[in-house]
């Protein structure tokens, strides 16, 4: 454990190093700008690859020896397989088969059918885990039983520390769906086919080796090209990549949680009395049951009015993709398809157009779509009376979700978060987060079911809502009630081992999280 | 082995519930086995509250074993008191705070257009219903109460009473069937409970002794906050005697039928279109009337059917209902929608309550509009209308003003 403590701009303690390596401790919203040259990958030379432009071989195992996987190397994957992913476990398998050892996991998300990879933590196969650490993975984690430090990134943080050369990938190996033997891939078609493969971007681009692993093998050439060929080392053909039932989710559904429906019509209204809905405004909302009824909500009083959102980004569902259907919206700007009717909607309506995610979420580029978009809707474990916000450890210390497009998205310019006032009995919102995944500057309202607080600095929406009959409350008068309702809780006690840290947007380290005292 | 008393639920599905179980033992003091979901953050405060209220009902020596589901404090304290009351023989009442909110009272006219139940036994309904806004909740001890947990559930509906916030909702019982209901009623009217519902209802006697029960416990207890009734009509005889059994309590605000159990008893089964009640809703609506109290319809039951649930509504709506029971959140703001009145409602009201101000101004003493005369009756009926369609959100409250 590293002895050299320092305080951050936001007054959390975090080392100098970790995992060996120099940190920039968080300055401030804006205040670090780096100066210098992205990273670039290595030259190659078609000379070494073969003129027929056929890159199969055999066996993943054998893709990995040639790839020269060693030590301590660095291997990333994807997450559009989602919990149907059958390719990273058996990765590391191999990786452990063959002796390697202090391998450093880069996924752009994980899933509870990574469990395995503990195994693979114990016998120090795998170092650590750079990316998301969900369930059993965080609790593993927490617990203090990873060897290395683990490092959590938001969506646009694993694109910006790959383009900033703070993470070098030795291997990307992507699980494609369909692809042809020189490795032009897509995620559209075949038996594990995901839509698109948005977040392997900065893998195939970057990686010193790119290993194309596919269920479906095609002639050449593949289309669409989603994964340009003339990236890729090695073609692998396998029986299965994936779990179709577990990839894609048949139908999104809207919440039937009447505590939710609630929390969902209280947020719709709040942003219709707060005049956000308008012609022409922008929405952003997930995949999860409260954020789709308001998009329902946002359909319906357009459609009452006759007007129309401009665009939405994000992900895209059937909900959304029948507003579009319906003429309330001009164009969805997909970069993560949730549901078969989207895929459909994708295919038939030329306004549905996938796009990148890192069109919205790249932070060390010039410019990006959040800060145009008008309303987004996000979640949090917990918020605390600054309206800091944490999306990864519960109230009780344990690592459990990954930071997701979370810290990308709050840089809308409306960022309203639905939240019950206390779950099971836990408060959701305290005195100060457990772990600090994103300042309270950039959150402007949370809505829960017994009341709504606005942001002091958000002295436009407070004006606003002066006279309105919805309960609009302090943020302090909300944490009372749920203290008043659950009962004062004690705050999660650690050691002083440092086992994940938190990055945001640029790169710069906002807080860590400690080992879980059992 | 000791006395053993059990209370609470312990499914895998079950939360803000617990399940506690108490062995008194000779000696060794209390031992408590823990286990919960929010262990990490509430230890201390489960057995801290564990040891305070055994120490409250004399015990000393006793295996404990708690099995939590992220309960809140006075669900906690309720199976606690139940599992004790299984070991042992004692009048007191471990009572949770009687939170201020909870203070307030309501009136005999009152809208009771909703009434959600709430399952006696289930905590996770209750805490949040009061923000669904339904005009009542009904805390249910009869028919959604298993026999085995009857104890439990009143200890439980008692401390929901005097802690949780139900935001303004009428706050509503509904004891077990007479005789056995008379005992329930000891663990309600001391917690300000707004509304008494009487479940199958068959005779004026019935409700006299719940009327006595009442006034009982109140004296001894020095309650003064008026505690309504609603008797429920559920079987053949109770249709029967509705009249008789609505106009025998002054404390009577509302006379409601119970159609699942009716259509038993006389050998039918229920339908939406509702023919083989007819005559049953019918008999309650002009019972109710004559007795000058609000009729209320049953609940609708299949809950993802909102297009019968509407289709219901507009034909109680027609026979003379004023509201209706509701099982789930949900149906609430259909049921106001729908109850609520129509355009061409709102105009006659709007008229009849321009011609009362008028006749007023001019001091005449008779109302009239065009070539008819207006009783007394017909103007509050108009000025209720009117009320009604403000609190729909289909009139401004100053209607007056903005039609002027």
């Amino acid at each position: 454990m590293p002895d050299n403590l320092i305080e951050n701009a936001m007054g959390r303690m975090i080392p100098t190093e970790i995992n060996g390596k120099k940190i920039i401790p968080f300055m401030g919203l804006g205040k670090h700008i780096p100066e210098g040259r992205k990273y670039g990958p290595q030259i190659f030379s078609s000379v070494n690859y073969p003129a027929d432009g056929n890159k199969v071989v055999p066996s993943l195992k054998d893709a990995l020896i040639k790839c020269g996987l060693r030590d301590g190397m660095t291997v990333s994957t994807h997450h559009h397989l989602r919990n149907g992913d059958l390719v990273t476990n058996e990765i590391f398998r191999i990786a452990s088969e063959i002796g390697i050892k202090d391998l450093v996991w880069f996924p752009s998300a994980s899933f509870p059918c990574h469990e395995p990879i503990i195994e693979y933590l114990e016998n120090g196969t795998i170092d650590h885990i750079e990316g998301s650490m969900n369930g059993p993975l965080g609790r593993f984690t927490s617990q203090g039983r990873m060897k290395g430090t683990g490092v959590l990134r938001s969506h646009g943080g694993r694109y910006q520390a790959v383009q900033d050369g703070e993470v070098r990938i030795d291997i990307a190996v992507i699980a494609a769906p369909t692809s042809d033997p020189f490795g032009n891939s897509n995620g559209l078609y075949g038996p594990s086919a995901c839509g698109g493969l948005g977040y392997a971007l900065a893998d195939y681009q970057y990686a010193d080796r790119v290993i194309i692993l596919t269920d479906n093998l095609v002639p050449f050439p593949c289309f669409p090209m989603q994964i340009v060929g003339n990236y890729v080392d090695f073609v692998v053909e396998v029986e299965r990549i994936g779990i179709p039932e577990k990839i894609v989710s048949g139908t999104t559904r809207i919440t039937r949680s009447p505590d939710r429906l609630y929390l969902a019509d209280l947020t719709a209204r709040f942003c219709d009395e707060a005049g956000l809905i308008r012609d022409g405004f922008s929405f952003q909302t997930g995949a999860g049951g409260t954020s789709l009824a308001i998009g329902e909500n946002f359909h319906r009083i357009l459609k009452s009015r006759g007007i129309k959102a401009r665009f939405v980004s994000g992900g895209s569902t059937q909900y959304i993709s029948n507003m579009l259907k319906d003429g309330c919206l001009d164009y969805l700007l997909d970069a993560q398809t949730f549901d078969l009717e989207s895929v459909r909607s994708m295919r038939e309506n030329p306004n549905h157009v996938a796009t990148s995610i890192f069109n919205c979420y790249n932070y060390h580029g010039k410019g990006n779509y959040t800060t145009m978009m008008d309303i987004v809707i996000l979640g949090a474990t917990e918020v605390d009376v600054n309206f800091n916000g944490n999306v990864v450890t519960h109230s009780d210390g344990y690592l459990l979700h990954g930071i997701g497009g979370w810290q990308n998205a709050l840089f809308g310019r409306n960022v309203i978060l639905p939240i019950p006032l206390f779950r099971d009995r836990i408060p959701v919102i305290r005195d100060e987060v457990t772990t600090l995944c994103g300042p309270g500057e950039l959150i402007d309202v949370i809505v829960t079911e017994r009341g709504i607080a606005i942001n002091p600095l958000r002295v436009d929406l407070i004006e606003k809502m002066k006279g309105s009959d919805l309960p609009i409350k302090t943020i302090h008068e909300l944490k009372e009630e749920a203290e008043r309702i659950c009962g004062k809780s004690k705050t999660a006690e650690f050691e002083d081992r440092i086992i994940a840290a938190i990055k945001w947007v640029d790169g710069t380290v906002i807080d860590v999280v400690r080992q879980v005292r059992e | 082995m000791g006395k053993t008393g059990t209370a609470g639920n312990k499914d895998k599905r079950v939360r803000s519930d617990c399940f506690v179980e108490i062995e008194l033992t000779e000696m060794g003091g209390i031992e408590i086995d823990l286990k919960s979901k929010v262990i990490k953050l509430y230890r201390e405060a489960i057995l801290d509250l564990c040891m305070e209220e055994l120490r409250f009902f004399g015990i000393e020596n006793a295996k404990v074993i708690i099995e939590d589901h992220g309960a809140l404090p006075f669900i906690l304290e309720a199976r606690i008191e139940a599992a004790v009351k299984m070991c042992l023989d004692t009048d007191r009442e471990f009572l949770p705070e009687m939170i201020p909110e909870n203070l307030y009272h309501t009136e005999k006219e009152r809208f009771r257009r909703s009434r959600l139940y709430l399952p006696g036994n289930t905590p996770s309904y209750m805490i949040n219903a009061g923000i669904h806004k339904p005009d009542g909740i009904i805390l249910d001890l009869e028919d959604a109460v298993a026999p085995s947990k009857k104890g439990e559930a009143k200890i439980l509906v008692r401390n929901a009473l005097r802690h949780i916030n139900f935001y303004g909702a009428e706050r509503m019982v509904r004891i077990n069937q007479i005789p056995m209901g008379l005992d329930d009623l000891d663990y309600v009217i001391p917690h300000n409970v707004n509304v008494v519902l009487i479940p199958k209802c068959e005779s004026a006697e019935q409700i006299l002794e719940v009327d006595e029960q009442i006034l009982r416990i109140s004296r001894e207890n020095d309650v003064h906050n008026p505690v309504y009734l609603m008797p429920i009509i559920e079987s053949a005889l109770g249709v029967v005697k509705a009249f008789e059994i609505a106009s025998s309590s002054e404390n009577i605000v509302s006379l409601a039928i119970g159609l699942e159990d009716y259509t038993a008893d006389v050998g039918t089964q229920r339908t939406i279109e509702g023919r083989e009640s007819f005559f049953a809703r019918s008999q309650v609506v002009n019972a109710a009337r004559a007795a000058g109290v609000q009729p209320i319809d049953s609940v609708f039951s299949d809950v993802a059917d909102t297009e019968a649930l509407k289709k219901t509504i507009i034909e109680s709506k027609s026979l003379g209902f004023e509201g209706m029971g509701c099982i789930h959140p949900r149906q609430i703001n259909i049921i106001h929608k729908y109850y609520a009145p129509n355009e061409a409602e709102i105009e006659k009201a709007k008229m009849i309550i321009e011609a009362f101000y008028e006749a007023e101004q001019k001091g005449m003493g008779v109302v009239s509009l065009g070539s008819k005369m207006i009783d007394p009756p017909v103007v509050k009926r108009a000025l209720r209308t009117m009320e009604y369609a403000v609190k729909a959100g289909k009139c401004p409250k100053d209607w007056r003003k903005v039609d002027a």
